[in-house]
């Protein structure tokens, strides 16, 4: 499908941010099916996403490939009217546990959650317990990705974690943690489902647990 | 200076000199038995003797906790931000029942919060602003620089600082921005309307605000240098005479943020470049200054922006290193001994720290989560390494589980010396058992290498 938009996949591949915003300005103008220029987005994510698993490319550019792709998705938006951008696979409820508040390592993931086809919703940094379950709850989200830096962030998962469970929502929704001080021992501490090293393992994951993989 | 002959004095000397002041510090302290004398005497020497690659009498232990410390003893975060005079027994008391080596000098781990009250912190949130009663301070991640401000920095840092930078980190530094051009003023004809912005409302609200800080930094200070002289009297060396930074860090961390010096590197990677080659002998004269005026010859440098996954290698080498090298060679000149705190994982660095260029046995690296077998085998006979304890052990491990790791850990990198044991991160949450787990297991193995 993108192979007519094969320079538009190299240019975000490449991180050549003016070439792709020029690309993708010409081809809109021209009257190119916008879904066309989301797929090729999502294709040269992919490739990123490989890169970056297999230890290439690193998270500037991660970070600088989900600028360029925001960019494109703010100038594709206005042409889709109500077309859907692609076959949703479900939503993931994000948020950085109770005490921690960093964003940036969530937010990576949230970007390429949403770029792999998840409906995000990101419930911020510093998220209480409560917050995670009322969500979960209104969303029926079948997953929850509970994000944090500090080691503080490891009692405050596991708290996290068994609040979701106590509510009674540990059938319907998986609980997925992620963030530097996590690893399996941490995993199996918390009593959650599943970790992740990095956003594309997040993404991984997520794929893996609603049969998208 | 540090000495009248500084000037004269070879990088090895002023080493010396420092080294020398740092063991002439003994007539200072007031020590609570010749016994803790002689183990100060002893844990001086240990320390000195794992920076220098030569084998101690046993691998030094240290804990490298800040926040833990009220925690054990009950008290919450914000206690330990405001309530000073509570501080002193618990720190005392921690390091009665906690058998180490050597903790970071007290101004590094104990934190002013009625200072950060005062001028309106807004780079961090602490306990009560930001973050709850017991929980840490942690950064607001913001573009506190600009992107279109990298020409200001490189023109002038002071002035950006002053003008720029201060006035939106502190609140109560906001009118700092109406203040003129200092360096405008070259002389008294045309500098009298300089002096203008000294007679506005918010301006002399400023000046009486740092009054004010002043006085906080100085209860903060007498606090720090009470509980210091006490630990140390204990027979317990401290062992940070000043910070300094990786200029890339300093960029990356609090001026244009993790984001904002990411999209740098893409968009304007000159400039970033020229910025933290402005920075360099900046950051050398932040690490002098402090060492000077704590005569204690070790200068931490938290590493952060540089770790694995946040840069290529080649990024790494391009960006990161070529301006933390030269800080690092500047402070070496100096006589200073730069402790390199590399949080995170350095795995893919090791070969690029392996630089001929900076002299042996003159500084130590710090770990986290590197692999320190592969750390061994890359530094080892080079420079000092310490580490790496992981706090997620110290936290949902077993005493026995710690135990095991530290055997291991000082079996594989501790035999031929240049070690020191210690957790890969600062400390604000353990499990005690655990915590004494590591310094029992660290005395044991570490005295059998």
């Amino acid at each position: 499908m993108s192979e007519q938009q094969q320079d538009l996949v190299s240019a975000i591949v490449e991180l050549r941010e003016a070439d792709a915003a020029q690309l993708v300005d010409e081809r809109l103008a021209a009257g190119v099916d916008p879904l066309a220029l989301i797929a090729a987005g999502q294709e040269a994510m992919d490739i990123i996403g490989k890169q970056f698993a297999e230890g290439v490319v690193f998270i500037p550019e991660l970070i600088m490939a989900g600028e360029i792709m925001k960019s494109l998705s703010a100038k594709v938006t206005p042409y889709l009217a109500d077309q859907r951008s692609a076959k949703r696979l479900g939503t993931v409820v994000l948020g950085t546990v109770q005490g921690d508040i960093h964003d940036i390592g969530k937010g990576i993931v949230a970007t390429m959650l949403d770029i792999a086809g998840f409906d995000v919703i990101d419930l911020g940094v510093d998220v209480p317990a409560e917050k995670f379950i009322a969500t979960l709850r209104d969303s029926h989200a079948p997953i929850v990705g509970l994000s944090g830096l500090l080691t503080v962030a490891i009692d405050s998962m596991k708290a996290t974690v068994a609040a979701i469970g106590e509510a009674g929502l540990r059938a319907t929704a998986k609980i997925m943690i992620g963030g530097a001080p996590i690893n399996e021992q941490v995993r199996a501490y918390t009593n959650a489902d599943g970790w992740a090293k990095d956003a594309v393992a997040a993404v991984d994951l997520a794929k893996s647990w609603v049969g998208g993989a | 200076m540090f000495t009248d002959n500084w000037n004269e004095l070879t990088p090895e000397q002023r080493y010396e000199a420092r080294m020398q002041a740092w063991f002439a510090s003994e007539a200072n302290i007031d020590f609570v038995s010749d016994e803790a004398r002689n183990a100060w005497r002893e844990r001086m020497q240990m320390l000195r003797d794992a920076i220098e690659l030569k084998k101690p009498k046993r691998v030094p232990v240290l804990p490298n906790v800040d926040l833990l410390v009220p925690h054990l003893a009950g008290l919450t975060a914000h206690d330990a931000y405001y309530e000073f005079a509570k501080l002193e027994d618990v720190w005392l008391k921690f390091n009665a029942e906690y058998d180490h080596d050597a903790v970071a000098s007290t101004f590094a781990i104990v934190f002013p919060g009625k200072l950060y009250d005062v001028v309106d912190l807004r780079l961090v949130s602490w306990p009560g602003h930001g973050t709850g009663d017991d929980v840490h301070f942690q950064y607001n991640e913001r573009e506190w620089m600009h992107a279109d401000e990298y020409d200001w920095l490189i023109n002038d840092p002071s002035d950006f600082w002053l003008r720029g930078y201060l006035p939106r980190i502190f609140g109560s530094l906001e009118p700092a921005a109406m203040l003129p051009h200092l360096t405008d003023m070259v002389e008294p004809p045309v500098s009298g309307a300089m002096f203008f912005p000294f007679s506005l409302p918010p301006v002399r609200q400023m000046l009486q605000k740092l009054l004010d800080a002043g006085e906080a930094a100085a209860e903060w200070l007498q606090a720090c240098a009470t509980i210091d002289a006490k630990i140390t009297a204990t027979g317990k060396p401290s062992y940070i005479g000043g910070f300094s930074k990786a200029p890339y860090d300093i960029i990356g961390d609090t001026l244009r943020g993790t984001r904002g010096i990411m999209l740098d590197k893409f968009r304007q990677p000159d400039k970033l470049s020229a910025a933290m080659e402005r920075l360099v002998p900046l950051a050398i004269e932040w690490g002098r200054s402090a060492a000077d005026m704590s005569r204690q010859p070790v200068v931490m440098l938290p590493l952060h922006k540089g770790a694995d996954g946040f840069l290529s290698d080649a990024d790494f080498r391009k960006f990161y290193w070529p301006t933390l090298k030269a800080v690092l060679l500047g402070l070496i000149e100096e006589g200073i001994v730069p402790w390199l705190f590399a949080e995170g994982g350095y795995n893919s660095r090791l070969e690029a720290i392996h630089d001929p260029d900076i002299p042996p046995g003159r500084m130590v690296w710090m770990f986290d989560t590197t692999d320190m077998k592969e750390a061994k085998r890359h530094l080892g006979g080079y420079q000092c390494i310490a580490g790496n304890v992981p706090g997620s052990l110290l936290i949902a491990g077993t005493p026995e589980e710690v135990d095991a790791y530290v055997k291991q850990l000082i079996n594989d990198v501790a035999g031929d010396g240049g070690f020191m044991l210690c957790p890969g991160i600062v400390v604000n949450d353990a499990n005690p058992a655990c915590l004494q787990a590591m310094i029992a297991a660290g005395k044991k193995y570490g005295a059998q290498v």
